[in-house]
């Protein structure tokens, strides 16, 4: 049977936790779904915006001087950076911008927490026509001040979230309660592969195509299947389009490494799954961060787009069925991998893709211990690019971007 | 309907030829003490009338369907260090004024707790039963099982956007009466009268005649729960008595409990007009 099934459940995972008042949005955006889904004209749509809009399918580079670090692994890179804003999150918004129009609504409005999702989503609205509003933690507009301008520049309003932790749980919170009050013509364009059901399921499927992708241009380039693939997981919608494709394959090993921030001991983390436990937030049954109440906890990274204490259900499904694999990367391992992959390749990836460039130096490794003659292919979703982090770089590694020498002046 | 023990309230009030005021207040703010004295309050002191039904909100870090008032009062609560089993505390301190409480609690806490564990303390403390916002009959199996073992009433709720189909169900789900939300919207005092309520309310009245109905979101004074008790069992008032105790806590006085009997007096008046 594929999941999830009618009610939107992997096995105890997902489901629908919401006030009535958002159910009727639910059944219609699930009718719209599966209708589109079986549509040749939105396929025609959507591929034609991919294609000549977002720039797919993006390449598949083979990362040799990285690779050296790890193992005796073929390391290739997924190049979700290349997309147009900059990371994987435009394939969902075009999908569900899409689909907003199609519902007859005429405004979006979406959760932010670095500001990628609210950026892809602010672009999709300029580009279809659709008002739209984002939710971002006050923490967050505060640290992202760039990317506020840029979603304003792109025509959004972009509202400062003050209450709770004021950061992208909170922001969703908002995201929600606005919608409540909103939903007769608003769709809640949700970034990644949480909330409550058809949401895990229809990001998956806008997400899909980078396994989809990746697979054949393995293939093409190896004649085989890797043997794994690796993505960083905060929600997790990167990680479970590159891991969708690849679920029936069994001799493709499935990675997701969460943000370890100062390490899962130190209670400073946003593994929900390494460690987490079982409970209910923004709508579905999944691994959250909570203390013995079942009040969610705040969750830490130094990546803003990982900083979120639950994770989609069916990377819980995943887990707790041992298909797919889970562990955290700390900021520190995150920050390592992050210079190394710019200074070996020239690819600065994002923080969060970072983390699953970490992963992958450790798989690497664990791989080539286990068998040294062996030369596993090892796929990286490089879900982002790093431009938006340089502020976080600058201050991790201590330079303060003056010049390292001068010349042509009067001395 | 079965009206299990909330829904007798509620035909009790209309025996009297009026309908019931429910008065929502959050267990923990400005501290779990000073929240006992405010529930006592909305009680009512000494001979006065107060409210019929008292539901006791559980704070809770993300609640998705509070505006900012409710919001504001559950984050200083948390802050100030209140628990789930403080709830079963105040419950019981409701019971002892022989006023009927129910809990208002989003899902996670209850399922963290142990939904049985949950049923059982809530049953011992003297509640009635449970609200529950964020958990609609769909994913309710356990919280079914537990009200069902332990003669809980279920109240779950229904907004103006809810299909005939899931209004008629939902209220099949219920015991003791049907929470109908007056706006597309959360929590929070609302100036304007809702017009998509009575239009709700007709639905529900002809897809389920024998169903009590509570109508809440938006309520705050006499006036707009006296339109209410035309067409409703009973009138839900919650963020007006919060609105009052938390000006009561910025204004360093946080046991001052004048707003809130000033809010009760006149909505206690405006169910009975």
């Amino acid at each position: 049977m594929s999941l999830p099934d009618a009610a939107g459940h992997y096995d105890i995972f997902g489901g629908k936790y919401v006030p009535e008042a958002l159910y009727a949005a639910l059944t219609q955006l699930e009718a719209e779904f599966d209708k589109a889904m079986g549509d040749a004209e939105f396929w025609r749509e959507l591929d034609d915006l991919r294609r000549n809009y977002s720039g797919r399918p993006t390449p598949l580079t083979e990362a040799k001087r990285f690779a050296q670090h790890c193992g005796n692994a073929i390391v290739l890179l997924k190049r979700e950076d290349l997309n147009h804003t900059g990371s994987h999150k435009i394939n969902n918004v075009l999908g569900q911008a899409l689909l907003t129009k199609r519902m007859g609504k005429t405004r979006v409005i979406a959760e932010t927490g670095a500001g990628q999702h609210g950026v892809a989503t602010a672009t999709a609205a300029a580009l279809l026509g659709l008002e739209c509003r984002v939710y971002m933690g006050k923490v967050d507009t505060d640290r992202q001040a760039l990317n506020v301008a840029r979603m304003q520049l792109l025509g959004a309003e972009v509202i400062a979230v003050e209450s709770g932790s004021q950061t992208l749980k909170d922001a969703m919170n908002d995201a929600m309660r606005d919608w409540v009050a909103s939903v007769d013509d608003t769709h809640y364009l949700i970034g990644t592969v949480a909330g409550p059901h058809p949401f895990p399921k229809m990001v998956r499927e806008f997400q899909r195509v980078i396994s989809t992708e990746a697979k054949a241009q393995v293939q093409e380039r190896f004649g085989r299947l890797p043997d794994a693939v690796t993505a960083c997981v905060g929600g997790g919608s990167n990680a479970m389009g590159m891991f969708a494709d690849f679920l029936d394959d069994p001799s493709v090993a499935l990675y997701g490494f969460e943000a370890g921030g100062d390490g899962v001991e130190t209670g400073r983390h946003a593994s929900a799954i390494f460690g987490g436990s079982v409970g209910v937030l923004h709508g579905m049954r999944t691994y959250i961060l909570q203390d013995a109440d079942g009040q969610t906890l705040e969750s830490h990274s130094i990546s803003a787009g990982l900083d979120y204490p639950g994770v989609g259900p069916e990377h819980s499904w995943l887990a707790a069925t041992g298909r797919a694999h889970y562990e955290p990367v700390t900021d520190a391992e995150a920050m390592e991998a992050f210079g190394l992959l710019t200074r070996t390749e020239g690819i600065m990836p994002a923080i969060e893709s970072a983390h699953a460039a970490a992963g992958a130096i450790r798989l690497g490794k664990r791989l080539a211990q286990d068998d040294p003659d062996a030369r596993p292919i090892i796929v990286i979703c490089l879900s982002g690019r790093g431009d938006k982090d340089v502020d976080t770089a600058i201050r991790w590694f201590g330079i303060d971007g003056s010049v390292d020498d001068t010349v042509g002046g009067e001395q | 309907m079965n009206e299990g023990i909330s829904g007798k309230v509620l035909h009790r009030a209309a025996d009297e030829g009026r309908k019931a005021l429910v008065a929502y207040y959050p267990v923990g703010f400005p501290t779990v003490p000073g929240s006992l004295d405010v529930l006592r309050t909305l009680c009512g002191e000494g001979d006065a009338p107060g409210a019929d039904l008292i539901e006791i909100g559980l704070p809770y870090s993300d609640p998705v369907m509070d505006g900012v008032v409710i919001q504001r009062a559950g984050t200083r609560a948390l802050e100030r260090g209140v628990r789930t089993r403080d709830v079963f505390t105040a419950v019981e301190a409701v019971a002892a004024t022989g006023t009927v409480p129910v809990v208002m609690t989003y899902w996670n806490l209850v399922d963290r707790y142990g939904v049985e564990a949950f049923a059982r303390d809530l049953a011992a403390a003297g509640g009635a039963g449970l609200i529950t916002p964020d958990l609609v009959p769909d994913e309710a199996s356990d919280w079914f099982a537990a009200s069902d073992a332990h003669g809980l009433d279920r109240i779950f709720l229904v907004s103006p956007s809810s299909s005939d189909e899931r209004i008629e169900q939902t209220a099949a789900a219920c015991r003791g009466w049907l929470y109908a939300t007056a706006v597309m919207g959360v929590t929070g005092t609302r100036s304007a009268a809702s017009s998509a309520a009575p239009e709700l309310l007709r639905r529900i009245r002809s897809l389920a005649p024998d169903t009590l109905v509570g109508v809440g979101l938006g309520i705050s004074n006499g006036d707009q729960a006296a339109q209410v008790a035309q067409y409703a069992d009973a009138a839900i008032v919650g963020s007006a008595f919060v609105k009052a105790m938390l000006a009561a806590d910025d204004a360093g006085t946080p046991g001052d409990r004048g707003g809130v009997a000033a809010v009760l007096d006149d909505l206690v008046e405006g169910v009975r007009r």
